[in-house]
């Protein structure tokens, strides 16, 4: 085995949970006085640690590419952010030998009013391209974004299709001799995710560099990695193959409670202040069942008035697949709400999901944005329907009842 | 490969020293730097009529209501200047300054979306920013040699003019201002990264700065008791030192420029240790 090319020896990365960054000027002076006369007790508390990484230690060797799995909150994202250095762990050692690439998200930097042309070499020399290397590969960039047509239009004219394939035709020709992807394969349409999937198989086996891969998508994983890093809740589980990776992500699992608080779930930038969910559950804490009605609810609080308002609850295989969502105004008129607290309740008639595990998650939906969204927020069993005699037929899919009339066919 | 391997060594580590810069990042980064540059061009002019005209309008402006207002109104000398010339030679130097500092002084916030995805070294926005602010530098300095060539040959003052071989320093003078703005830019970035609140500080503070150096006013009105608060100010020197170099008028000694060019040195270091102890994990606090 060659030597690795990544090293990482007791990784940890500890963050502040609770009103981080967010002191102002007059907070910092009023502890910075108490400090002075020595009342430790006036500290603020702390609301306390959370530590998203905890002595992970690896070796990857070169030309390997290796997927990260686990589930929310296993550290996946801190791991990947910690590689590319956009921030530096709390404790211990990474050692990379060679140029890193990291694409966090596609088009960092894409500027709308500059050209695909000046966009190209502004995205390429901010993922550490120098002018001659992105020189010599503009004709295949373009060639690969299928843009040929439009390179000397500005970005801000693009469909946003035509922008993630520019953007990710710049990243797929990057030559570092490590590559560092999160999630970015969930882009643009089939054809072109295909394309970008080939495109990365290549790079590893024809270039010899070294991947690393955060996907919840197991198809994914499953063809392009020999190898995953399995994380749980910032421990490493050590690099397994990646069959034993898929089926210990997969493998059943202890299921949430039918009903789940929402309001203290970490949330992403600017979600959840005007508009918060609050809970959801199933009424009365009902259990799903195959074939029967089921009713849903999601309780959620407005502090501004809201129009063309919904609230949408999207039900993922363990394999990261979207199977069903049920949108409040699907088919109806959309909601306009006062500022208060509300129930909002989904019922379904005939629950056509089969006995499985789902990944369960909530937004709340305004117009064309969503003020609060959040993502595995459960894990519900689907029980199986003791008068269905049907289910070991088919693997897990939708199986409706239909409408059925026999007529003999007269010859 | 190994051979090229060997030549990009990472080493990921926390609490790396304060002064320890990634030197060999911000020379790979160079072509970014250019791009950066370029880019901030194009994006602020895409859309105007005049372009890069504005540059022109604005500096003319400003002297036209200067001469009018402290010149012919108030009665401010101009050392014997003439007023246009005076205000606009003044300018020069003090508008690249606050050019420099305003654009750097949100170096970390303005960047935060793209800090937070990529890595590159993160002096390199700020280093761009003191490029881009030089295109307008470049035209007010045109619109001032115009405004110098017809008095030298068109006015009475024409005589007196003298420009010698010291105006080969004029270009040393700008980087002086580059880097004291970037310093200054980059001590704020770093302290507003962490409280937003005083990001309103920096169009007070440029103000009241303006108002501290000798722009409107030459250095000889500051009474003799003052003098050392204007030698602790090194845009004063700056701004002085621009007028004898171009316009060979003004009272600056070695002295008091030597002490303006030891202040700008530290707060460019300090700017940089502070802004890149800051940097190192900014994006865990956005």
């Amino acid at each position: 085995m060659s030597k690795p090319i990544i090293t990482a020896r007791g990784v940890s990365k500890r963050y502040q949970l609770g009103q981080i960054g967010m002191t102002s000027f007059r907070d910092e002076l009023e502890r910075l006085s108490s400090r002075l006369r020595r009342k430790e007790a006036s500290t603020p508390a702390r609301t306390g640690e959370f530590w998203a990484l905890q002595n992970v230690d690896f070796d990857i060797s070169a030309g390997e590419i290796i997927g990260v799995i686990g589930r929310n909150g296993a550290g996946k994202s801190t791991l990947l952010k910690i590689l590319s250095r956009t921030t530096e762990p709390t404790n211990g050692e990474i050692n990379m030998h060679g140029r890193v690439g990291s694409l966090l998200e596609v088009g960092t930097g894409f500027h709308p009013d500059l050209s695909g042309r000046q966009n190209i070499f502004l995205n390429g020399a901010i993922l550490g391209m120098s002018r001659s290397e992105v020189a010599a590969k503009f004709d295949e960039i373009v060639a690969f974004a299928e843009l040929s047509a439009f390179i000397d239009t500005p970005v801000k004219r693009y469909s946003s299709g035509m922008y993630v394939r520019l953007a990710f035709a710049v990243a797929a020709h990057l030559e570092p001799e490590i590559l560092i992807l999160d999630e970015v394969l969930a882009v643009g349409d089939a054809d072109f995710q295909r394309k970008c999937l080939n495109r990365m198989s290549e790079i590893s086996t024809s270039d010899g560099r070294t991947i690393l891969l955060v996907s919840h998508n197991m198809q994914a994983l499953r063809r392009l990695c020999g190898k995953c890093l399995y994380l749980e809740r910032g421990k490493s589980l050590g690099i397994m193959p990646v069959e034993d990776a898929i089926a210990r992500y997969t493998q059943h699992s202890q299921p949430s409670p039918p009903i789940v608080r929402l309001e203290d779930r970490p949330r992403g930038h600017a979600e959840g202040s005007r508009v918060r969910l609050l809970e959801i559950g199933t009424t009365g804490g009902q259990p799903i069942r195959y074939g029967h009605p089921i009713q849903f609810y999601v309780e959620f609080r407005l502090l501004e008035p809201v129009r063309r308002f919904a609230i949408g609850i999207g039900f993922n295989t363990r394999e990261g697949q979207r199977v069903l969502t049920l949108d409040s105004d699907t088919m109806q008129p959309a909601l306009d709400l006062e500022p208060g607290s509300y129930r909002v309740t989904l019922g379904v008639n005939f629950w056509l999901l089969p006995e499985s595990q789902y990944h369960i998650t909530c937004a709340a939906i305004e117009g064309s944005t969503y003020p609060d969204a959040l993502s595995d927020v459960a894990l519900w069993d689907v029980l199986p329907a003791p008068e269905d005699e049907t289910t070991h037929r088919s693997s897990p899919n939708a199986r409706p009842p239909v409408a059925v009339a026999v007529r003999e066919l007269i010859a | 490969m190994t051979a090229h391997a060997s030549t990009h060594r990472i080493q990921i580590r926390p609490n790396q020293s304060w002064l320890r810069l990634d030197w060999v990042g911000l020379w790979q980064y160079r072509d970014l730097l250019v791009l950066l540059v370029q880019r901030d061009f194009t994006a602020k002019y895409q859309q105007t009529i005049l372009g890069p005209l504005w540059f022109i309008v604005n500096p003319l402006i400003n002297a036209f209501v200067f001469t009018v207002l402290f010149s012919r109104i108030i009665g401010i000398s101009t050392d014997g200047i003439p007023p246009m010339l005076f205000y606009l030679g003044g300018q020069l130097s003090w508008n690249y300054f606050a050019n420099v500092l305003g654009s750097t002084g949100n170096s970390l916030t303005g960047n935060a979306g793209i800090f937070s995805k990529v890595y590159f070294p993160r002096l390199i926005p700020p280093f761009a920013m003191c490029g881009s602010s030089l295109i307008a530098f470049v035209v007010q300095l045109a619109v001032f040699g115009v405004v110098w060539g017809y008095n030298f040959f068109f006015t009475p003052y024409g005589e007196s003019m003298n420009v010698g071989w010291s105006l080969l320093l004029f270009p040393l003078l700008i980087l002086q201002t580059a880097a004291l703005g970037l310093g200054t830019g980059l001590v704020l970035s770093a302290i507003t990264a962490k409280y937003r609140d005083l990001q309103q500080l920096t169009g007070y503070l440029l103000q009241i700065w303006m108002y501290a150096t000798p722009v409107i006013y030459p250095l000889s009105r500051i009474p003799e008791d003052w003098r050392w608060v204007a030698n602790l100010n090194p845009m004063a020197a700056i701004v002085e030192s621009t007028r004898v170099l171009l316009l060979g008028v003004g009272s600056v000694t070695f002295a008091t420029h030597a002490v303006s060019i030891l202040v700008t040195v530290s707060v460019l270091l300090g700017g940089i240790v502070l802004y890149q102890r800051t940097a190192r994990t900014f994006v865990d606090t956005v």
